[in-house]
């Protein structure tokens, strides 16, 4: 295993990484829950992130590349405050999931995978995120909001914007 | 595995349980398609053109996954596979140009062959293209990316193949590219205003080889040319010790032929499907403007003037023949090349001594092949071809550095590790890269091979001046001398007595086999042909006739002098003392090499065959053009002993090969021709006037002819003359002439007489500089690379690395 010095995680995180790597039969395989993880403690995966995560598993820089630009939920650039995510797969379009989006793009002013000026709040439109059955959903970084309306979605931005909404 | 029967098409195959389908079909004549699909790397099943349907499965199969196992049935060409196969076409040309007339791959484009066959002419598929532009990754590397088809062979190969993992596939889905490892926005390289993502790896060309469209091009040959307008030559690389076959594709131009592209369309060869940097952009010397091409004989003004080829011989003959004969031959010097043909180092060998009458001849060696000759004298199948390093078990390397200095042998090894599970056992000074696939890596100290040989021999007490690290070295002893049959690989740091040790303590293991790793293309051969000053051809050593082994037939028709000659070094210093009337120098630089101070030649007559005006051809008061490997035929030997042919591909108006011009200079100096090269009807039938040796025989080479069902060559110009008299006198080069005409490798072993004494020895112990390893790197190529444009691209380029290197990094 490679002893990282100097690592630009928290010491609970890199803890937590140093075990990671060591609980699956092939140390690679904790590639995808470490790019999560660090992404949510940095809020986006950056460079230094890639270099450090493929330094913890004895990955080339690019591998790790090539696997975080597979996945739509890891970005690469810092997202806003609040992460909101759409979705507008089947369920939810049926019940109106499109009006949803539509009406946080005109709201916020941003489109998709758009920050807002301020850095508050930052704009995705997702793919199922397994809550058919209270359509039309969105969720908030980890934070589920369902059986949307307009008017929800106002009440929910606004609760975020006051610094309510964030747990 | 035990053997199984299936029917393909109803076509009862046999063929071993578990290999793959599509290449039990092959081998049994019927074809399935594949782009993704390559033999040795590792399965994809991406583009889905193999599909095959099998009996009782209700999906079609991808033959190139498909295990055979006993009783199986498959269909390879029903109307329903060849439906299949056409939509695979359709989904792939969706976005691919059309743009064959202009694209590198046209007429060689296994897509193109494809649609072709299959007829796909039309399409569902009404999207407008998606183009992008062309990006440049390297001097090299080029990718157009809307002709990619994703068959991730390129990955793989350099991953797998090269170890460099340099490529990767990014995204998802339609938008899905192969990426290479240094990202646009940390190159550093801008465009237009657009950053450029860039390839940091050793440059080797193989994922554009493997390509089977135009996606990657080769920054040397791309617009040039069509593939059928060229004329493609397979002969040997000249640059490292391995000798690959490479193809050249040439071009007629108004003053000769260039060379325009090389590669590794001929997978005949020892390399098999591997061709590094060099063997592929670096024949670019060839084509360079500042060859010379004319005749340059320097005036009364010190001005170099250029003449003709008349002129410029009947000077050199005279000035030569005046010398040898005022200040004796003991006074003239000769320098050979390391890229010769073996005819052209053994006419030099046999002129020097015969006509110049001396035997100070030496070369630029790169390895100390006349210690592995004599450490080897007297076994039999003890060493290794470069096959070997494929197919060998457990493998032993003592120093060198594949990767740079032999990319071949690196990627043998790399895929005998990958595909055989060989062992791989390495000592090093430095922590080379082919560790990364090493049971066990031993770093030996610095100046530590001897320490470490003694070890090896059972000298326990050396094992703390051999490495740093004292326990893994037991085990490290223990587990080589625990192989059968293993392959020693044999750095050229390691010299003289230290070689010597080595290959006795390897001898004591059942089987192995050795090779000594030089540099250049005909090292080996050159001491073989015995461009040295104490060895005549087949490392029989000079010496008063009576003190020659009973069987040497060299020394019994050599008439050569009987006293050893000055080597490479002592010529120089003979220079300096004024006692050298005269220097030759064939196709080497030893002035730069060997770092000889210009003035020691200012009292010597200098006559230099060389392409460039190099450190030493700036020396010489006569230079004469001479032709590279590419512009000659005859013969090379590789670091290893495997024979192989050159064929000439390139010609240049105005220069000659090195063979033609030793001739040449021997007629105008008066000596008989026809027994420098045996040509024409026989040499001489001594019927008993003289006395000697031959006192009483016909022309040996002209019963030996007969007697190998040869005809007596026409020309004194035919290499093959003189590769008659190599076969015939020459020991170990007994040679099977359909395999060398064939264009096949054939493994040679040197066949020295043993030394009883430690003499053979003793001139290495003392002047260790001697022996020169050449050190190249991936990027050059001894003095003859600074020529090619491309090299030095690539070594800038180099200078720019921006990830760490492979080296550096620990393996999985």
């Amino acid at each position: 295993m490679s002893t990282i010095t100097n690592t630009i995680f928290s010491p609970e995180l890199a803890e937590r990484f140093d075990k990671l790597v060591t609980i699956y039969p092939v140390r690679r395989s904790a590639l995808i829950p470490m790019l999560l993880y660090a992404q949510d403690e940095v809020g986006y995966v950056s460079e230094a992130v890639i270099q450090e995560i493929a330094k913890r598993l004895d990955l080339f820089d690019l591998e790790v590349r090539s696997v975080l630009s597979y996945y739509s939920m890891l970005r690469t650039k810092p997202a806003g405050k609040y992460n909101i995510q759409v979705c507008t797969n089947i369920s939810c379009m049926l019940r109106g999931g499109y009006e949803i989006l539509d009406h946080c793009k005109s709201k916020l002013g941003i489109g998709h995978k758009q920050t807002t000026a301020d850095g508050q709040f930052s704009l995705e439109e997702v793919e199922c995120i397994g809550a058919c059955c209270w359509a039309p959903a969105m969720q908030v970084n980890y934070d589920f909001h369902e059986d949307l309306t307009p008017a929800k979605v106002d009440e929910i931005l606004a609760g975020y914007s006051d610094g309510k909404g964030a747990k | 595995m035990a053997d199984v029967t299936i029917t393909v098409d109803g076509k009862k195959i046999t063929a071993p349980a578990g290999t793959l389908l599509i290449e039990v079909c092959k081998g049994a004549g019927i074809e399935i398609p594949a782009f993704c699909y390559y033999p040795g790397l590792s399965l994809q099943a991406a583009c889905r053109m193999c599909v095959v349907r099998q009996e009782k499965v209700p999906k079609l199969q991808t033959a190139c996954t498909t295990q055979v196992a006993e009783g199986q049935v498959f269909f390879t060409d029903t109307p329903e596979v060849i439906q299949s196969r056409k939509a695979m076409l359709q989904m792939i040309l969706a976005n691919h140009p059309l743009d064959c007339p202009v694209c590198d791959a046209g007429g060689e484009c296994e897509l193109q062959d494809m649609s072709f066959k299959y007829g796909v002419a039309d399409s569902f598929f009404a999207e407008p293209k998606n183009h992008r532009e062309e990006q440049k990754w390297s001097p090299v590397v080029y990718f157009d990316r809307p002709r990619c088809i994703l068959c991730y062979r390129c990955v793989r190969v350099c991953g797998e193949g090269m170890d460099d993992f340099a490529l990767g596939v990014q995204n998802r889905n339609s938008s899905s590219i192969i990426a290479p490892n240094v990202p646009a926005h940390l190159s550093g390289v801008v465009e237009n205003g657009v950053e450029l993502a860039q390839l940091d790896c050793e440059q080797c060309g193989m994922c554009i080889d493997v390509c089977p469209v135009g996606a990657l091009t080769s920054g040397t040959y791309r617009y040039k040319t069509r593939p059928w307008e060229m004329n493609h030559v397979a002969t040997i690389c000249t640059h490292c010790g391995d000798g690959c076959k490479t193809t050249l594709g040439v071009r007629s131009t108004s003053d000769g032929s260039e060379i325009v592209r090389g590669d590794n369309r001929d997978k005949s060869g020892i390399n098999g499907d591997f061709l590094c940097n060099k063997g592929r952009y670096a024949f670019d010397f060839a084509n360079s403007t500042e060859r010379i091409t004319q005749p340059l004989v320097r005036q009364a003004n010190g001005e170099m003037k250029a003449v003709s080829w008349e002129e410029a011989l009947s000077y050199v003959g005279k000035k030569l023949a005046q010398l040898r004969d005022s200040r004796g031959g003991k006074s003239i010097g000769v320098i050979g090349g390391n890229r010769l043909t073996n005819e052209e180092a053994y006419l030099l060998q046999k002129f020097a001594r015969s006509v110049l009458q001396t035997n100070n001849i030496d070369h630029h060696r790169t390895a100390d092949y006349v210690a592995f000759a004599q450490a080897l004298a007297g076994t039999t199948d003890r060493t290794a071809s470069l096959r070997d390093t494929l197919t060998a078990k457990a493998v032993l390397m003592v120093g060198g550095d594949p990767t740079n200095q032999n990319p071949a042998t690196a990627w043998n090894l790399r895929t005998a590790v990958r595909l055989n599970g060989a062992k791989l056992y390495i000592a090093n000074t430095a922590e080379i890269k082919l560790r990364r696939q090493a049971k066990a890596f031993l770093h030996v100290s610095e100046f530590g091979y001897g320490a470490l040989v003694a070890y090896l021999t059972g000298d326990d007490s050396s094992a703390s001046s051999a490495v740093a690290d004292v326990n893994a070295l037991s085990s490290f002893r223990d587990a080589i001398k625990a192989e059968e049959n293993p392959l020693i690989l044999i750095g050229s740091e390691l010299r003289g007595a230290e070689l010597k040790h080595l290959i006795d303590f390897g001898l004591a293991i059942p089987g192995a086999k050795f090779a000594l790793l030089g540099d250049y293309a005909n090292s080996r051969g050159a001491a073989d042909m015995g461009l040295l000053p104490d060895m005549l051809p087949g490392y029989s050593r000079i010496g008063p006739i009576e003190t020659q082994p009973f069987d040497s037939k060299t020394a019994m028709e050599f008439a050569a002098p009987t006293e050893q000659g000055l080597d490479m070094l002592e010529i120089f210093d003979a220079a300096a003392a004024g006692d050298l009337s005269a220097l030759y120098v064939v196709g080497s630089n030893p002035i730069a090499r060997y770092g000889v101070d210009p003035a020691s030649l200012r009292n010597t007559f200098v006559v230099v065959q060389e392409m460039f005006l190099t450190e030493t051809a700036a020396l010489a008061d006569v230079i004469l053009p001479a032709a590279n490997l590419y512009e000659k035929s005859g013969s090379v030997t590789n670091s290893y002993g495997d024979l192989q042919q050159v064929k000439k591909a390139a010609d240049r108006a105005g220069v000659r090969t090195d063979f033609e011009m030793i001739v040449r200079i021997a007629d105008k100096m008066g000596a008989d021709v026809r027994k420098l090269v045996p040509f024409g009807t026989g040499v001489r039938a001594d019927m008993g006037q003289t006395r000697g040796a031959q006192s009483g025989e016909a022309d040996r080479h002209a019963v030996w002819l007969t007697a190998n069902n040869l005809e007596p060559r026409l020309s004194p110009f035919d290499p093959y003359a003189i590769l008659d008299e190599i076969q015939r006198l020459v020991p170990g080069y007994g040679l099977m002439r359909l395999q060398l005409l064939s264009g096949n490798d054939q493994h040679l072993s040197p066949s020295a007489t043993a030394v009883t004494d430690n003499n053979g020895l003793c001139q290495i112990s003392n002047r260790r500089d001697l022996i020169l390893p050449s050190n190249d790197t991936l990027f050059t190529s001894g003095t003859l690379g600074r020529y090619s444009a491309m090299l030095s691209d690539l070594r800038q380029n180099e200078a720019l690395r921006r990830l760490p290197q492979t080296d550096q990094t620990a393996a999985d």
